[in-house]
C-alpha cells in the first residue's frame, strides 16, 4: 500500500512539475504548480512530517503561488514570451539538465544517509514533536543563516524596487 | 549553544555594512545631495575594514570564523569596493543611477561576500553567495535602458539561479552523507567516506556551482555578456570582488572540508583550470570591445588562480590570496581607464578608440600601459609577482608541466593586452575621445597604479602577510 501511494505521488509530482515547465499558458503553469505542491505535502505526510506538510500548504500553495498569480495578472501575461536571443541556446538547456540528472542519479545510487545524531534523533522527534525540534535547530544552530536569509529577502525586495523605480522615473 | 554578545563582535563588519546600507536606502528620498551617499560609502568602507581587523574570532557555535584567511579576503572585497566607489560618481551621474540604492546594493553584495569568506558552515556560505549574487544581478541590470544591460543581467540571473540549484543539490548530498553542515565536521566524516559515490557527486555539484561564480570554463558563458552589459564601475567591482568571493568559498570548502578527497577533485579541477586559461586567452584575442576583452581575460585569470587551488597545498592557497589581491589593483585600474574614455551608448568601448591615445593624452595612455603590462605579467609590475608565486607554488607541489602550460597560456594572453598598448603608442589617432575625468576617478587610477608598482617592486611585506593568512 505504501509503495503504491509513493509510486502515485512520485509520478504525479514529476508529471505536474513537467507540466509547469511545458505549459504555454502562464496561469495554467502556476496552477499545475499548485497540484505539485499539494502532492508534495501529501508525500511529507506519508513520511510523518506533519509540520513540513502544513508549511508546504500554507507557505508555498497559500502564499507563494498566490503571489505568482497576482504578478501574472498584473503584467497581463497571456502568452509566453519568445526572445530569439535566448532561444538560440535552447538545446544546451537539455544538455545541462541531463548533466544534472546524471550527477544526481550517480549520487543517489550510492547514498547512505548519516546516522541520526544530536537533537535530531528519532526518539527526540517522537517525544517532543517536529515543530519544536525544528524551531530549536533553526534558532540555535542555524541562527546566523536565519538572519542572513532575512537580509537576503530584504535585498530581493530592494532589487525589485530599484529596477521598477527606474521605470517610473523614465515615464515622468 | 548559549547566545552572547561576543558572537556579534566577530560579525561586526557585516552588521555595520547592513546597517549603513539600509540607512542609505532608507534616506535616499530625503537627501537631495546624492554625493552624500558616495562619501558615506567611502568612509563606511574604511570603517568596515577597521572593524574587520579588530574583530577576529569564532562565533555562532562554529558557523562563522573571522580568521586571518577571512580577513585577507575581506580586505580584497573592501579594497575593490573602495576603488569601484571612486570610479562610480561620474559614470553614475551620467547614466542616471547616482542614488542611495546603488551604493546600498554594493554594500549588501560585500556583506554577502564576507559571509562567504568567513562562513564555516555550508548553509552560511550558501546564503552569503545568494546575498552577493542577488545584489550583483540587480547592479548588472541597473542600466536597463541599454538592451545589453538588460540582456546581461537576465542571462546572469537565469544561469546563476541554475548554479544555485547545483549548489543546493551538492549541499543536500554532503549533508545527507555526513550529517553535518560544519566544514570541520564534514572533513572528519570524509576521512572515512571520501570515496562514496554520493560524496563525489556532491563535490562535483559544488565545483560546478562555485566554478560558475568564478567564471570557470565551461561555465563562463554568462561572463562576457554580463561584463559588457553592466555599468563599468559594477563590472570592475564584480570582476574582482565577486570572483575573489567565489575563490574564498572554493578555497575554504575544498581545502578544508573536501581535503580528504583531494586526489579525486584534483583530477577534475586541473583539466578545467587548464581549459579555462586557454579558452579565456584565445577568445580574448579576437575581441574588439574592451569590456568583452577584459571579461575573457578575467576568465583566463580565473584559470591561473584555479591552479593554485587545485594543487591543494598551503603555498598554493597563499599564492591564490596574493594573486587576487594584485588582481584587484590591476583589473580595477584597467576598468578605471575604460570608464575615463567611455561615452553614452557604448562609444569609446572599441579597442580602436584607443588608437593614438598616447599622443593625445599621455597620462591615461601610460596608466593603461602599466595595467596591461601587469595583466600580462611583465616585471617590475605586480602582475609578475602574482604569476611568479602562483606558478612557483604549482612547481613546488610537483606539477612542473602544469606551470609550463600556464606560462604558455600567459604568452597567448600577451597578444590582446599588448595589442592595446601597440594601438595606443604606435598608431595615429583616428577620432578624438576626450577623457571625462573627475578627481575621484583620478584618485582611483593613482591608487591602482601605486599598488601595481609598489607590490611589483617591494612585495616582501605582502608575501609575509599572505603566508600568515592561510589556514
Amino acid at each position: 500500500m505504501e509503495k503504491v501511494l509513493f509510486g502515485y505521488l512520485a509520478f504525479a509530482i514529476l508529471a505536474s512539475a513537467l507540466l509547469v515547465v511545458l505549459s504555454r499558458h502562464a496561469v495554467k503553469a502556476v496552477l499545475w504548480g499548485l497540484v505539485m505542491f499539494l502532492h508534495q505535502a501529501v508525500l511529507f505526510l506519508t513520511l510523518q512530517a506533519e509540520f513540513l506538510a502544513a508549511i508546504q500548504i500554507l507557505v508555498y500553495a497559500g502564499a507563494v503561488l498566490v503571489l505568482f498569480l497576482f504578478v501574472i495578472y498584473l503584467i497581463n501575461l497571456r502568452e509566453e514570451l519568445k526572445w530569439p536571443k535566448f532561444l538560440a541556446t535552447y538545446p544546451l538547456a537539455f544538455l545541462v539538465i541531463f548533466f544534472f540528472l546524471v550527477l544526481a542519479g550517480a549520487g543517489i545510487s550510492g547514498f547512505t544517509p548519516a546516522p541520526a545524531k544530536g537533537i535530531l534523533s528519532t526518539q527526540a522527534l517522537l517525544s517532543r514533536g517536529h515543530a519544536r525540534l525544528l524551531g530549536e535547530h533553526l534558532f540555535r544552530e542555524h541562527i546566523l543563516a536565519f538572519e542572513a536569509a532575512g537580509v537576503l529577502l530584504l535585498v530581493a525586495v530592494l532589487g525589485a524596487v530599484v529596477l521598477v523605480r527606474r521605470i517610473r522615473e523614465e515615464e515622468r | 549553544m548559549p547566545f552572547s554578545l561576543f558572537n556579534l563582535k566577530a560579525l561586526s563588519p557585516e552588521i555595520f555594512l547592513v546597517v549603513v546600507a539600509s540607512l542609505m536606502v532608507l534616506f535616499d528620498r530625503a537627501i537631495r545631495a546624492k554625493d552624500f551617499f558616495f562619501w558615506t560609502g567611502l568612509f563606511g568602507t574604511v570603517l568596515a575594514w577597521w572593524l574587520a581587523r579588530e574583530s577576529l574570532g569564532l562565533a555562532f557555535g562554529g558557523s562563522y570564523l573571522a580568521d586571518h584567511y577571512g580577513f585577507f579576503f575581506k580586505t580584497i572585497f573592501l579594497l575593490s569596493l573602495f576603488l569601484s566607489l571612486l570610479i562610480s560618481p561620474a559614470y553614475a551621474r551620467r547614466e542616471g543611477f547616482h542614488f542611495g540604492e546603488y551604493y546600498g546594493l554594493l554594500y549588501f553584495a560585500v556583506c554577502g561576500m564576507m559571509l562567504m569568506a568567513s562562513g564555516t558552515d555550508l548553509l552560511v556560505i550558501y546564503l552569503g553567495l545568494e546575498l552577493m549574487s542577488l545584489s550583483v544581478y540587480v547592479l548588472v541590470a541597473l542600466d536597463w535602458r541599454d538592451s545589453r544591460g538588460l540582456e546581461g543581467g537576465l542571462k546572469y540571473f537565469l544561469l546563476g539561479s541554475l548554479a544555485s540549484a547545483f549548489l543546493v543539490m551538492g549541499l543536500a548530498f554532503i549533508y545527507g552523507q555526513t550529517g553535518s553542515l560544519n566544514l570541520l565536521e564534514i572533513k572528519r566524516q570524509l576521512t572515512v567516506s571520501a570515496s562514496e559515490m554520493a560524496v563525489l557527486s556532491g563535490i562535483v555539484f559544488f565545483m560546478v556551482a562555485l566554478g560558475f561564480k568564478v567564471a570557470m570554463v565551461p561555465f563562463h558563458m554568462w561572463a562576457p555578456d554580463a561584463y559588457e552589459g553592466a555599468p563599468t564601475p559594477v563590472t570592475a567591482f564584480m570582476s574582482v570582488a565577486a570572483k575573489a568571493a567565489g575563490f574564498a568559498a572554493l578555497g575554504r570548502i575544498f581545502l578544508l572540508a573536501f581535503a580528504p578527497a583531494h586526489i579525486f577533485w584534483m583530477k577534475l579541477l586541473v583539466p578545467l583550470a587548464v581549459l579555462t586559461m586557454f579558452v579565456g586567452n584565445i577568445l580574448a584575442v579576437v575581441q574588439t570591445n574592451i569590456k568583452r576583452l577584459l571579461a575573457y581575460s578575467s576568465v583566463a585569470h580565473a584559470g591561473y588562480v584555479l591552479l593554485g587551488i587545485a594543487v591543494g597545498t598551503r603555498e598554493g592557497l597563499s599564492a591564490v590570496l596574493l594573486y587576487l589581491f594584485v588582481y584587484a589593483f590591476m583589473n580595477i585600474g584597467a576598468f578605471a581607464v575604460v570608464t575615463l574614455l567611455q561615452r553614452e551608448s557604448g562609444a569609446g568601448e572599441s579597442i580602436f578608440d584607443y588608437q593614438g591615445l598616447a599622443k593625445l593624452y599621455p597620462v591615461p595612455a601610460f596608466l593603461m600601459l602599466l595595467f596591461m603590462f601587469s595583466l600580462t605579467g611583465i616585471p617590475p609590475t605586480a602582475g609578475f609577482i602574482g604569476k611568479f608565486y602562483l606558478f612557483r607554488s604549482v612547481v613546488h607541489a610537483g606539477h612542473p608541466w602544469l606551470a609550463v602550460l600556464a606560462v604558455l597560456a600567459s604568452v597567448i594572453a600577451a597578444y590582446p593586452y599588448l595589442r592595446i598598448v601597440m594601438l595606443m603608442y604606435m598608431r595615429e589617432p583616428e577620432r578624438q575621445i576626450r577623457p571625462v575625468a573627475s578627481p575621484s576617478l583620478w584618485l582611483a587610477l593613482g591608487l591602482s597604479a601605486v599598488g601595481v608598482i609598489l607590490i611589483g617592486v617591494y612585495p616582501g611585506s605582502l608575501l609575509h602577510t599572505v603566508m600568515g593568512s592561510v589556514f
